[in-house]
């Protein structure tokens, strides 16, 4: 029925199939909408959150969800700066998968700021020297960037391409994509650490503080090099995942094989440099505050030295140690493994820079607060990967995303 | 965001972040200006019109 | 922030509460809770939702009787000066909300402003900024009884504690309709201080010497919590009690004795 819209050569399953698969991911996404109104009307009284837990597991999604769109910025960056050329195979799903994480983070942001309608003081009544500002900026800039690397997408559906005016269009905007590509970089690097230097510069939560070079605190440095480790990691995941549900090859080996080697040896530095953040932060700046290590975790249900370990060895040295080998990425089994442990890794990272920079007691006299989501927050968290994978279904459905595909699967 | 807001001042921080920002919002806005204008002015002239 | 210089005489505003003085009342809360018209709901019992702009830790030395011991300590806003008024909070504000005053050293917060993204109450280390996780409701006829000179605030916004900066504003409002320029140290006096039984609380300009606070500050006793994170607080605690001066900032093993004998 709809075979008119579907690009040429390549075979997608009945309308009907289709619809049901729509439909049961779309209950998943009503549910999350119905939070987002009960949070929306009733105030943010509708979450867990309190005042130790100022910033919960929305903020997480957020910068997990960005680190992981990551992804977007980096591949394009290799493919129209560096010159990488094969890696035009994959952009198109790159572009995708960023615009889905930038999208949600902007909806995440808009329902947890606790008077919604006033969200545009932040542009107007902007504080330069807050990190929050740069992000805010950086974001919604970027977040245009990729559309306007979305939108060519769009206009070459089948049907859409046959307007003279589309056609020209997304023809023209392909042509200086190099230039959308640079600018949305350029923002990138800067709103990737900027995420990084919310932590960073509070230097009332020792847990969070690092040193820094003028305004910009470590783990700024780290949170630009980390998204753009892990970002492609979680573009071949959702790849991955994409080619083992259409049941189809959709991107050649070497293709997948030189971002994630690109990606490992990226991971590979920037665990380097965490390692040497950590132990710098824990013998040095930690203890210029009154901490030693093993206050932060110790002392409490949650946040043992597990946490550590779980990020730095398992979601950082082994990913890295399997993607920098030729043999570790040409295992499937190892690759798989090895993006799902970055993707961790990376999200534990952030978890740990936004809840547990929270609980962490400062003052001597306070103890550790806990903290568990409601069914509000969790919904609307979901909310944006139903989202996801609703768009990710109409684009592949009609959307020529994957040029290698028909070559695949002829 | 605009100088006429009353916590504007023009210190080193405000040109360096506004400036990276109204560079950055001004290539996009050309960028994007372009490739409309480029492709009504291509329309007009009757390209892109194949039919399949 | 860029005032800094202007102003070579400037006035900072702080606080030294005697430890050794305080009973744990609760009286300065209440006086604050009025003036402030800070909002309650009728379940309290989830303290971390309340709003206490001025709230009274319990502290205890953690040893068996006999000599166990416990101390109360009130802990308002710090008006933190930071290095050059780089507070931890008003440096991180996206929307200029909060602000460093520096003819006051009062650090500000605008209600209507506030969007309410709680940056700044993930940067105090003190627990000072409080969310309205709840619109406010006032108990029948309460409405009448709100203080006219204090805005209240709407759901979704951050409040702390301003040292009842309105009151500041109505002194020198009088004080310059009668031709002055400074203003005594009685004429402006927060709520809290007034209310205390004990006189444990001492407010006035820490930079005056004619203010009592300009002396007390200088005890041999006298600390402020967390020092060490360089927040430069304009709080001031006294106690005689060693114990309790050590549980205002946190100490590597053996670092405590060095600093302070
Ligand atoms: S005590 Fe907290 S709210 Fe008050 S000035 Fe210091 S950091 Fe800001
Ligand atoms: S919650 Fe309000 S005062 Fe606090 S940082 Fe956000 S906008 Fe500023």
């Amino acid at each position: 029925m709809d075979s008119e819209l579907i690009p040429r050569g390549v075979k997608r399953c009945p309308l009907g199939q289709f619809s049901l698969w729509i439909g049961i991911v779309g209950v998943v996404l009503l549910w999350g909408v119905y939070a987002m109104f009960l949070c929306w009307f009733k105030g943010l009284n509708q979450t867990n959150m309190n005042d130790s837990y100022g910033f919960a597991l929305w903020i997480w999604a957020d910068l997990a969800v960005i680190a992981l769109g990551g992804g977007a910025f980096f591949t394009g960056f290799l493919r129209y700066i560096v010159g990488k050329d094969e890696l035009k195979n994959i952009i198109n799903y790159a572009v995708l998968i960023g615009f889905i994480c930038y999208s949600s983070a902007l909806l995440i942001l808009a329902i947890d700021v606790g008077q919604p309608l006033r969200a545009w003081h932040i542009f107007w009544h902007a504080n330069v020297h807050s990190m929050l500002t740069e992000v805010a900026f950086c974001l919604s800039c970027y977040f245009g960037v990729l559309t306007i690397e979305y939108i060519p997408l769009v206009l070459e559906n089948r049907q859409i391409d046959k307007v003279p005016f589309f056609h020209n269009l997304g023809h023209n905007m392909h042509e200086i994509m190099a230039v959308f590509a640079a600018t949305g970089a350029f923002l990138s690097f800067f709103h990737q650490g900027s995420l990084g230097g919310v932590a960073g510069v509070l230097f009332g939560r020792p847990f969070g503080y690092r040193e820094g070079v003028l305004v910009w605190p470590w783990t700024f440095f780290l949170f630009t090099w980390s998204a753009a480790a892990c970002g492609p990691c979680f573009t071949i995941l959702i790849t991955k995942i994409t080619e083992v549900i259409t049941g189809k090859k959709l991107v050649k080996d070497n293709v997948i094989d030189l971002l994630a080697k690109i990606s490992g040896w990226m991971l590979a530095t920037y665990i380097i440099a965490k390692i040497i953040d950590t132990w710098y932060w824990a013998v040095v700046t930690a203890p210029s505050m009154g901490f030693t290590l093993m206050e932060f975790y110790s002392n409490n249900p949650f946040y043992g030295i597990w946490i550590l370990f779980l990020e730095i060895v398992l979601g950082g040295i082994v990913p890295a140690g399997i993607l920098i080998t030729q043999k570790g990425r040409s295992s499937s089994f190892a690759l798989w493994t090895a993006v799902i442990l970055a993707v961790i890794g990376v999200s534990v990272n952030r978890w740990v820079m936004v809840l547990q920079v929270m609980a962490v007691p400062v003052l001597p006299f306070e103890t550790w607060p806990m903290y568990l989501p409601s069914w509000q927050e969790v919904a609307t968290t979901i909310l944006p990967v139903a989202y996801g994978i609703i768009l990710i279904m109409l684009s592949h459905r009609y959307l020529p995303i994957f040029p290698q595909e028909q070559e695949l699967n002829p | 965001m605009f100088p006429f807001s009353f916590e504007w001042v023009w210190d080193a921080g405000h040109m360096v972040f506004h400036g990276g920002l109204w560079y950055a919002l001004g290539i996009i806005g050309l960028g994007m200006t372009y490739c409309i204008g480029k492709a009504v002015l291509d329309t007009l002239e009757g390209k892109g019109g194949h039919h399949d | 922030m860029k005032e800094e210089h202007k102003h070579k005489k400037t006035r900072r505003y702080g606080m030294v509460i005697d430890l050794d003085k305080c009973t744990g009342c609760g009286a300065c809360m209440v006086a604050c809770m009025a003036e402030n018209n800070v909002p309650f709901r009728e379940d309290e019992t989830d303290k971390l939702l309340s709003l206490t702009w001025l709230r009274i830790y319990r502290l205890t030395n953690g040893k068996p009787f006999p000599e166990t011991d416990i101390c109360y300590l009130p802990r308002p806003c710090m008006h933190c000066e930071g290095h050059h008024g780089h507070s931890p909070c008003v440096s991180v504000c996206p929307a200029t909300v909060t602000d460093y005053d520096w003819e006051t050293g009062i650090v500000s917060q605008i209600y209507t402003r506030c969007f309410g993204c709680r940056y700044c109450m993930a940067a105090c280390p003190y627990h000072a900024r409080y969310f309205n996780w709840w619109d406010p409701v006032w108990p029948e006829g309460m409405k009448q009884y709100l203080n006219p000179n204090v805005s209240v605030r709407m759901r979704g916004v951050v409040e702390k504690c301003s040292f009842c900066f309105p009151r500041y504003q109505v002194a020198s409002e009088k004080a310059h309709a009668e031709g002055r320029r400074e203003l005594e140290e009685e004429e402006y006096q927060t709520a809290c201080t007034q209310a205390c039984p004990a006189g444990a609380i001492t407010f006035g300009d820490l930079n005056n010497p004619k203010h009592a606070v300009y002396k007390l500050k200088k005890s041999p006793n006298a600390f402020r919590l967390l020092e060490k994170l360089g927040t430069n607080p304009k709080v001031y605690y006294i106690s005689s009690r060693e114990w309790v001066r050590r549980a205002g900032d946190n100490y590597l093993e053996h670092e405590f004795k060095e600093q302070k004998v």
